[in-house]
């Protein structure tokens, strides 16, 4: 697959776009501005950006302020700061009222690398899945989040969005659909069904790769929407395909695995493996080392589907 | 448009307020009567005095002045004052923490007309109030938003982000009134967390600050005359006011009282004070 750009670059980008035809967006910064991207739009639209300084419970209710005086505001950090430094703004000043705020929380996962895990977001998803009236989205390349942008400028309720540090390869070339709850079949199959977002896409259709290598073949799913969830996609992989494998960068605890987990037990059990990260911190180190160490390698889904 | 009483229905509407704070509380048998009556004559002058323009009959007008009740625990004084001023009937304040009833315990911003923000979680409103004041700005609104906050509440270190980035957007169309009454829920602010003076610290972020005995109706309106002339700055009126004013004597044995409804016998007692 080709490398594409980071998601947050695309979200910057996307956002900076969004701005010539939506008078009523303002961003909200909390000084990270440069890395979260939003900056491409601060540098657009200044009088429409508001760098608020490092004071991320702040960041989250001045948005709540603007959105509730009728602007759209979007406000980004890293996604461990404005998720667990700002928790209770989220869901006082977002979440309870219903507003059209846009969350956007970069630097997710483990695979920001040396930085290390001060400032990995690695609970944000399950956080913010937690926020009722929340949409939550993880893209998985830099073509679907421009999708998810604009898709998201299109509703008018509170959403999370991960974005991630990496260039990420391009999953979407093309032509392609993308609805907000609606997953994307990236892979047919009938004897498992790996469900993945974000990062793990990757990694999912090269397991998906090797797993047909040996005659199994596995339908893989970018689940990029966790919030709502695709009930449907994940009956229909439960009935047409029996197992299902759940990977994500994220922990164990309160992520995709958990929603897919209620949403088959619900509608039709089958035995399921999950990789993700399990009950740790992780630690400084490169990408690739990390992800290897922290078991979320195409090889980690491969071993996984074989466990059953 | 704004409602401007004279000076004795100003006092007499201040009157009807707490009567509605007490009568609503000792009706549900809960909530926070001390702390809705320390601040009912501030409240009372913003919408009854000519200071704040607003229209109940179209509560989300583009452009209207806001009222942010940050300490979001005086719900029952909110609900006093927006039904008196049409908001919503009286009639509803008796429903105030039922089930079914738009009152909540704390406001909700989805379920009332006239609520700005839902809170309750105390620290909040003046960063909401922030971002109220720029989206006036951004849209030559002239419009101004007036955040109460409590003095227990300003232990809160969002409100202190919130007041460094008022100043650096020099929102002068944003006030915070400060409910001086020495109280929070466990004691005593001097026992607690004591950030007097306040008129210092706010000064010392930028802004302009004023310091006024919160049950003088005159006062208070000076001084939101005084903040409405500020130009540059966000204005601060830390307001000395007495927790349950005017009952706080009949309270005497315990002058916090903090969240604790009167019983009924109480309840007749306080009205006969309040007049
Ligand atoms: C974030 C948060 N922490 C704690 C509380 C619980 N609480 C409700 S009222 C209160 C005391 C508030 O004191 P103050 O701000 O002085 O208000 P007063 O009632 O004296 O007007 C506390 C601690 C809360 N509502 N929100
Ligand atoms: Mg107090």
């Amino acid at each position: 697959m080709k490398l594409g750009k980071a998601t947050r670059e695309a979200f910057g980008l996307a956002l900076a776009q969004l701005g010539e035809t939506n008078p009523d967006i303002v961003v909200v910064d909390g000084d990270v501005g440069n890395s979260t991207r939003t900056e491409l739009f601060g540098k657009k639209f200044p009088t429409r950006f508001f760098n608020v300084g490092i004071a991320e419970s702040n960041l989250v209710s001045v948005a709540a302020g603007l959105a509730s005086s009728g602007k759209r505001a979007w406000l980004a950090s890293f996604a461990a700061f404005v998720m667990c430094n700002a928790y209770d703004q989220l869901r006082m000043s977002v979440a309870f009222p219903c507003l059209d705020v846009k969350v956007v929380g970069t630097h997710a996962g483990i695979s920001i690398g040396e930085d290390g895990p001060s400032q990995m977001g690695i609970e944000d998803v399950g956080l913010a899945c937690s926020l009722p009236n929340f949409t939550v989205i993880v893209p998985a390349d830099e073509p679907s989040t421009f999708r998810a942008i604009e898709a998201l400028n299109k509703m008018h309720t509170p959403a999370y969005l991960r974005a991630g540090r990496p260039n990420v390869p391009i999953v979407y070339e093309g032509d392609f659909e993308f609805q907000i709850g609606k997953a994307n079949q990236l892979r047919a199959g009938s004897d498992l069904t790996i469900i993945a977002y974000g990062l793990m896409i990757g990694p999912a259709l090269q397991a998906a790769e090797e797993l047909a290598k040996t005659g199994v073949q596995a339908r893989v799913l970018d689940m990029h929407t966790i919030k709502p969830l695709d009930h449907a996609a994940v009956l229909a992989a439960a009935k047409e395909t029996g197992r299902i494998v759940v990977a994500e960068e994220h922990l164990l605890h309160g992520g995709l695995g958990s929603a897919v987990a209620m949403s088959v037990v619900r509608q039709h059990p089958v035995p399921m493996r999950f990789v993700g990260i399990n009950d740790t911190f992780a630690e400084s180190g490169k990408p690739d080392e990390l992800l290897a160490k922290y078991g979320l390698t195409a090889a980690d889904i491969v071993k996984a589907a074989k466990a059953f | 448009m704004t409602v401007r009483l004279s000076l004795p229905d100003l006092l007499a509407k201040a009157k009807v307020i707490r009567r509605h704070i007490v009568m609503s509380t000792t009706a549900a048998a809960s909530g926070h009567p001390t702390s809705s009556m320390s601040a009912t004559d501030i409240v009372t002058a913003l919408y009854f005095g000519g200071v704040m323009r607003y229209d109940a009959k179209n509560p989300t007008a583009p452009g209207r002045d806001k009222f942010i009740l940050s300490k979001g625990h005086a719900a029952p004084l909110l609900y006093a004052i927006l039904a008196e001023a049409g908001y919503f009937s009286t009639d509803m304040l008796p429903t105030l923490r039922k089930i079914g009833s738009p009152l909540e315990g704390h406001p909700n911003y989805r379920r009332l007309p006239g609520v700005e923000a839902s809170t309750g979680s105390l620290g909040q409103g003046l960063s909401i109030g922030v971002g109220a004041a720029l989206a006036a700005k951004l849209d030559n609104f002239d419009a101004r938003t007036y955040v109460l906050t409590g003095d227990g509440e300003v232990a809160e270190g969002q409100i202190w982000e919130a007041v460094m980035s008022a100043a650096k957007y020099r929102l002068d169309n944003l006030v915070c009134i400060v409910d001086q009454n020495g109280f929070q829920q466990t004691g005593a602010t001097t026992d607690v967390l004591d950030l007097r003076p306040l008129v210092p610290k706010f000064e010392a972020f930028g802004w302009f600050a004023q310091e006024i005995n919160g049950h003088d109706v005159n006062e208070i309106l000076i001084a939101f005359d005084k903040a409405k002339h500020i130009k540059g700055k966000p204005s601060a009126i830390v307001c000395r006011t007495v927790k349950g004013y005017p009952i706080h004597q009949m309270l005497a044995s315990d002058p916090n009282h903090h969240g604790k409804p009167l019983t009924k016998d109480e309840a007749v007692q306080a009205y006969a004070i309040i007049g």
